[in-house]
């Protein structure tokens, strides 16, 4: 921020000050159900923001409050500093990449990305410039004239994205877009959004229930679980000092023990295995127990311990010397685990400690 | 020969150690699932029997006497190829008359259901409840058990003069409607007794847009009658289309609705009839009946041409 106190006035006058979204004590009920509890949230100017939950966590619903398809029950929703929680999606200054894409059958492509623009009522030759560039972005140049129908799951999957950010909205909102795609384009499309939100500057509110996703493209995450928000921080904070059990178990293994009344995590990959009867290596801490199963998955091996202290750990090895018959031998071994104290976090037992 | 033994073989195999019904059984199956020809044929003969035979044949029976005659002095059908009956219908102006009037009734009723349709469609299947969804259900389809009869009747006994409608009218101090025995009294009776069936293909087709095509239409910030003309309508297309095949076809070939509350202004059907009937001239009938027929011809033509077949 001192950078921008010292850039020219020009410049700082065209950002606002507001942060582009700001979710004040946000609710939503479905009958009996909280969808959305009291969420509060600000997402500023060009940050890759993720709604990370496991289903029924309230992200998707979020999501969709944001862009006005429902309504709150009570609080408000700011965008660049004016509250938009009575206005109707159309006009709101947000667009939205669907989790089932929702490209319009009886369109072509090209008709499909120009809508918006042609909605607002831009002139034919200015459209058809600027749906074009949108589709050279997302790399589909000469798909203009086809129908949905005729394109692959991630070709249409980029026409969603291309349709949205043609019309510059002051935040996308992507609902779960790479759901549908296979692992391999998921990855791809990964990195491919991560890009194409480097180069426009936009704002990206992304909702996904895949943590390796949230860490890989997000600036910061809100991890939601049952309606509220447990934890926000960047992907580092996290997955490292995960503040909550929940937290913990959803974005990583959750590797949870209590020693001494002290709950705390330590994450799979920072554990050591070695044969029982090596003595303890000094300055770390250390756990007997027996291996009680292996999962061999190529890259790397997990392994699950049964602690003698009681409480189980999962461990991860990465599979540098051994093979597929020595990794499976180890079922029933007696192993020592150590860790560094420094890779423990205490964690709270759940909602109940913060309330 | 050697190929047939050892699938008889393979039969025997599966059907070791079973009775003699359970092994026959499973020996017809087995022949069956081997040839998908077989299978076919089986399926489709019942069907395509009836359809040769009783819906072609009519129909070859019709189109052949139109080129028949009657001979005037005997009134016996003579067998002649001829282009008369043809000639006679385009040359008076009475059979033109009536047969414009048929189409352009049938046209009207066509617009004024989907019109009233359309709304009434969306608010079923995006709109409504569960509950009231099946509520309106029985609405629409309970008159469909009530005699097509009663129902004509019924709306005879409420447009006549001294009827339901003049008699309300008259309570609220407006002056009389004179649609009794007139084309506006046949208008308004089509337009009720068909409009079920252009309701449910048009809901069928509203039901099937997902949400997720009007919410993307509102984001992109289209406002409500923006996304109804841009998205709703070319997706309601088809079976918008297919309705109106239901009301402008039964509209063509009705004759009864025209005799009752039509006041003598007649139909294409009510030709047919009274020619067949009293006076006997079934090749002109057959001639005449014909035009409803190329009208539908040409419009199903239209409509695929509109794509109106392409959901199907």
């Amino acid at each position: 921020m001192a950078t921008q106190a010292q850039a020219p006035a020009e410049p700082a006058a065209e950002r606002s000050p507001a942060p582009d979204v700001r979710l004040a004590d946000l609710r939503k009920t479905y009958g009996d159900v909280l969808a959305v509890d009291r969420v509060d949230l600000e997402v500023g100017q060009g940050e890759f923001f993720t709604l990370l939950g496991p289903s029924g966590s309230g992200k998707t619903t979020t999501l969709r409050l944001i862009a006005g398809f429902e309504r709150p029950d009570s609080g408000s929703i700011e965008l660049g500093g004016v509250d938009v929680s009575s206005t109707p999606p159309y006009l709101r200054d947000v667009n939205t990449v669907f989790q089932d894409y929702a490209l319009f059958p009886h369109m072509t492509v090209l008709e499909n990305v120009a809508y918006g623009l042609r909605v607002k009522g831009i002139a034919r030759a200015e459209r058809r410039q600027k749906a074009e560039d949108a589709l050279r972005m997302v790399r589909l140049e000469g798909y203009g004239a086809r129908k949905p129908i005729q394109l692959s799951g991630g070709q249409r999957q980029r026409v969603a994205l291309a349709r949205a950010i043609v019309n510059s909205p002051r935040v996308l909102l992507l609902d779960e877009p790479l759901g549908a795609l296979d692992l391999k384009l998921r990855e791809q499309m990964q990195i491919e959004l991560k890009s194409i939100q480097n180069s426009l500057g936009m704002t990206f509110l992304y909702v996904t229930h895949d943590q390796e996703e949230a860490l890989t493209m997000s600036d910061r995450i809100a991890v939601f679980n049952e309606g509220r928000i447990e934890q926000i921080g960047s992907p580092e904070e996290i997955y490292e000092h995960p503040a909550t059990e929940f937290v913990a178990g959803f974005v990583g293994v959750s590797n949870v023990l209590e020693r001494e009344g002290r709950r705390f995590t330590v994450r799979p990959e920072k554990i050591r295995m070695r044969p029982e009867e090596e003595p303890q290596s000094p300055g770390l801490e250390s756990e007997t127990g027996q291996v009680r199963e292996v999962v061999y998955a190529g890259m790397i091996t997990r392994y699950l311990v049964d602690l003698e202290r009681g409480g189980e750990l999962t461990v991860i090895r990465q599979n540098l010397e051994t093979t597929s018959e020595q990794v499976l031998e180890e079922r029933g071994r007696r192993v020592r685990l150590e860790w560094r104290p420094e890779h423990t976090f205490t964690i709270e037992a759940g909602r109940e400690s913060h309330e | 020969m050697g190929n047939g033994l050892a699938r008889g073989e393979g039969v025997s195999v599966v059907a070791g150690g079973r009775s003699g019904w359970a092994a026959r059984r499973l020996r017809l199956s087995a022949g069956l699932w081997r040839r998908p020809w077989l299978r076919a044929v089986a399926l489709l003969t019942p069907p395509a029997a009836w359809f040769v035979v009783i819906y072609l044949a009519a129909l070859v029976a019709l189109f052949v006497s139109a080129f028949w005659a009657l001979d005037p002095l005997t009134s016996k059908i003579v067998h002649s190829w001829t282009f008369d009956n043809f000639t006679q219908i385009f040359e008076s102006s009475t059979y033109r008359t009536i047969a414009f009037r048929t189409i352009g009734i049938a046209a009207a009723v066509t617009l004024t259901c989907a019109v009233v349709a359309l709304p009434f469609a969306y608010f079923m299947a995006r709109i409504a409840s569960p509950r009231l969804r099946t509520i309106l259900f029985v609405v629409i389809l309970v008159p469909l058990w009530v005699s097509y009869l009663a129902r004509v009747y019924s709306w005879k006994l409420i447009l006549a003069q001294d009827g339901l409608l003049n008699w309300t009218l008259d309570k609220l101090h407006l002056p009389n409607a004179g649609v009794a025995y007139s084309s506006w009294a046949m208008w308004i009776v089509f337009s009720y007794v068909w409009l079920p069936f252009m309701i449910l293909p048009v809901y069928a087709a509203m039901e099937r847009i997902p949400d997720s095509y009007l919410e993307a239409s509102s984001d992109l910030g289209a406002r409500g009658w923006r996304t109804m003309r841009s998205v709703v309508l070319p997706l309601v297309f088809p079976g918008l289309v297919a309705g109106s095949i239901f009301t402008f076809s039964l509209t063509l070939g009705d004759f009864i609705t025209p005799q009752l509350v039509g006041g003598g202004k007649q139909f294409i059907g009510n030709v047919v009839y009274g020619n067949v009937g009293v006076a006997g001239n079934i090749p002109f009938a057959a001639a005449y009946a014909t035009i409803p027929m190329m009208v539908m011809a040409i419009y199903l033509v239209i409509a695929r041409r509109l794509g109106a077949f392409e959901a199907l």
